[in-house]
């Protein structure tokens, strides 16, 4: 658990102005959509379709597996861009 | 199946645990002194509070739970790992930065930052302390899985000395794990992962595995002709009686008193079983004799190889990662299934048999009893699949002890940046949970009884150290987390309770007593919890108080920061439904049925044990309904 020391945090030491802040929610909601179309298409592929997932298609390893380490890479490559796009703005 | 120690290993884990334990407790000391220190929200780098949030997510519940699943069933261990990593995209782009804007570190605190209420106040205290207790019990359950091959004791007497030195820790001290405790256990944990993944891969998979000092590990017969399992003079078949009538298994009496079970398969050849009776006065029997080391007592056998590898080979030699994962697919191993038969003089037993089962089956979504049904036609068999991903999604930034986590950095940037390593640190564990739990299926030292163990036996199959300091690290890990949870139990009694809610008057004296009152109470609880709930695979446990959490606060949370017309009666009553519905839902599932109270399963009330596709859901419903009917009048 955390040290609990949170009391003394407060607000942000900086205050993004409110049109930053506008522009990042959207990006981040933009990002968000593409990460539940991705999350959203391994459930449903898993569901509708599961002999799919068996078959083999990045240097012999199956789809279940590669769409797997996909979403977890992909976490990572969408929190980069949201990093990159929002010290932009 | 019966463990004992290595004097070696258990010296390494003493002198391992007992650094780290004196590292949280020096820098604990520091902490408090140097108040300045944590004056700014954090002076900490954002690289090393990133890694910080690794060592705080990583309960040893991932590290156990899924390696387990994963050796004993396959893919869908791996399901958790992708859930739990995802979750934190719901953090990080909807709830991190609108709830730091607020201004506001707890969830109560920021679902009462409005209204000041007395309903959400209790509300969000309650679902408090029913997902710190949900989240305690697997990590207790863990430390036992941990203790036992350790120090050779019984599951039980694991968790009581955990719960009993935990509980000790926080009446006493309070411990509190700092950022830079979690930093080292963070790197500590993935930095072991990654090394025990690379011996996994150098040793590669085999039909024949031996253990850390070389021995072979005997294999179970299969396919052996009728006449050939009745091999000793004297050896006699016993009838089928009570349980047995009906059951594909023959059962052999030999002259000094061990009965082997076969199973009969379609050929008619017969595969060896084991079995495991519970008498009714809990004395235990293996194969017909009393469990233990000695002449004339008999102990379940270590299990977990390889039956076919590609191209006929008995053993891979070194393989690369995706060779590794190529293989897996094409082999054959030898899983294991269970069944359990009431015997007529009331005791119960457990026979466990062999399952050959192809790595194009387990190497896919729906490899595991719970969500085998996935794979079938009916729409309805498919919800358990995605409700456990939809709670998995939506739990992480639901979780009371997370969002807190986020907030110790100084400011924005630096919490994006941190969030971030935490992701890839994260991430990166969790892509070798499967390589792990692979190895541990075909680490030839599995225990049939318990899949929580696959993680340190793996690692006891490579070498005694790597298994002492495994256990250590993870063991310490397991007492952070459950010290901090109790602690967050018993702050919520003691401050949200009754100061708040109950209005009892307390001084700073009365309410630290009160607080540690409750630590003993929450405690003892998670004690006998942990020994009730021993039988489960602590993932999924943890999945479950993922599903209290989404259900319990997730609509409240998204609707206060999203929706205008949320008011104080909508969220108390969306709090309490979330969480009764889930917890419900849950406590009358048939994976409760048949691990918690040993009922048969089939005869279940629900029908699928996540809830989270229909208690989500209901939250958002009843908040919104709810708030409408509780809306304020506006001024015309």
């Amino acid at each position: 658990m955390a040290g609990l020391d949170f009391k003394h945090a407060g607000k942000p030491a900086e205050q993004e102005d409110e049109r930053t802040v506008a522009r990042n929610t959207r990006t981040g909601l933009r990002l968000f959509a593409v990460y539940v179309l991705c999350y959203g298409g391994y459930m449903v592929l898993s569901a509708f379709r599961p002999e799919w997932m068996k078959r083999e298609v990045l240097a012999g390893v199956n789809l279940a597996v590669t769409y797997g380490f996909g979403l977890i890479v992909a976490a990572l490559a969408l929190a980069l861009v949201y990093l990159n796009r929002c010290h932009k703005n | 199946m019966l463990h004992h120690s290595s004097f070696i290993a258990i010296l390494v884990f003493l002198a391992f645990a007992a650094t780290v334990i004196g590292i949280s407790v020096y820098l604990g000391r520091r902490a408090k002194s140097a108040a300045g220190y944590f004056a700014a929200g954090g002076g900490i780098h954002w690289f090393v509070n990133g890694v910080a949030f690794a060592g705080d997510y990583l309960s040893a519940a991932s590290f156990l739970g899924i390696c387990g699943m994963i050796a004993f069933f396959g893919y869908d261990g791996f399901l958790y790992s992708i859930g739990y990593l995802a979750g934190w995209i719901v953090a990080l782009f909807i709830i991190a930065e609108p709830l730091k804007r607020l201004g506001r570190f707890t969830l109560a605190d920021a679902l009462d930052n409005k209204f000041n209420s007395r309903g959400i106040k209790l509300s969000a205290a309650i679902s408090t302390l029913v997902i710190s207790c949900f989240y305690l019990i697997p990590q207790m359950v863990g430390a036992g899985a941990l203790v036992r091959p350790l120090l050779g004791l019984p599951q039980y007497a694991g968790v009581i000395g955990v719960g009993a030195i935990v509980t000790f820790i926080v009446v006493t001290a309070g411990m509190v794990s700092t950022t830079w405790v979690q930093f080292i256990k963070g790197t500590l944990l993935v930095v072991l992962c990654a090394g025990m993944t690379v011996l996994i891969l150098a040793r590669g998979v085999t039909t024949k595995p031996t253990t850390a000092a070389g021995e072979p590990v005997r294999l179970m017969e299969r396919g052996v002709q009728a006449e050939a399992a009745v091999w000793d003079k004297g050896s006699v078949v016993m009838s089928e009686d009570g349980g047995w009538k009906g059951m594909p298994f023959v059962r052999v009496r030999h002259p000094d008193g061990r009965v082997v079970v076969w199973r009969k398969r379609a050929d008619g050849l017969l595969d060896e079983a084991q079995t495991l009776t519970v008498g009714k006065d809990g004395r235990k029997r293996v194969n017909g004799l009393p469990q233990g080391e000695n002449a004339g007592e008999c102990d379940l056998a270590p299990v977990g190889y390889a039956s076919k590898l590609p191209g006929g080979v008995e053993s891979t030699g070194p393989l690369g990662s995706f060779a590794y994962l190529h293989t897996m697919q094409h082999s054959e191993v030898i899983l294991w299934d269970n069944v359990k038969i009431a015997e007529s003089d009331g005791a119960t037993t457990t026979v466990y048999f062999q399952k050959p089962t192809a790595g194009a089956d387990f190497m896919a979504p729906g490899s595991s009893p719970t969500f085998r049904k996935v794979r079938g036609d009916k729409f309805t068999d498919k919800l358990d699949f995605l409700s456990l991903m939809l709670a998995l999604f939506c739990g992480t930034a639901s979780l009371p002890h997370i969002l807190i986590r986020y907030y110790t950095v100084k400011d924005q940037a630096s919490a994006r940046k941190s969030t971030i390593v935490g992701i890839a640190a994260i991430g990166f564990f969790y892509v070798l949970t499967l390589f792990l739990g692979l190895g541990a299926m075909t680490s030839g030292a599995l225990d049939v009884t318990d899949s929580n163990m696959a993680a340190p036996l793996l690692a006891r199959s490579i070498s005694e150290l790597l298994f002492a300091v495994i256990s250590a690290v993870a063991f310490t890990t397991v007492l952070g987390t459950v010290s901090g949870l109790i602690m967050a139990a018993s702050g919520a009694v003691a401050h949200d309770l009754m100061s708040h809610v109950m209005r009892v008057d307390l001084d700073e004296f009365g309410k630290v007593r009160a607080a540690k009152i409750a630590s003993v109470a929450v405690g003892i609880i998670a004690i006998a919890l942990g020994i009730c709930f021993s039988k489960m695979n602590v993932n999924f446990l943890v999945g479950w108080a993922f599903n209290i959490a989404a259900s319990a606060n997730l609509p409240s949370l998204l609707m206060l920061l999203f929706w205008k017309g949320t008011t104080k009666r909508g969220i108390t009553a969306s709090i309490l439904t979330g969480m009764v519905s889930s917890l419900g839902w849950i406590l009358l599932s048939a994976q409760a049925y048949k691990d918690v109270y040993g009922w048969d399963p089939a005869t279940a009330i629900v029908p699928f044990s996540q809830p989270a596709i229909v208690t989500i859901p209901l939250g958002f419903l009843v908040l919104v309904v709810v708030s409408k009917l509780t809306a304020e009048r506006k001024a015309a």
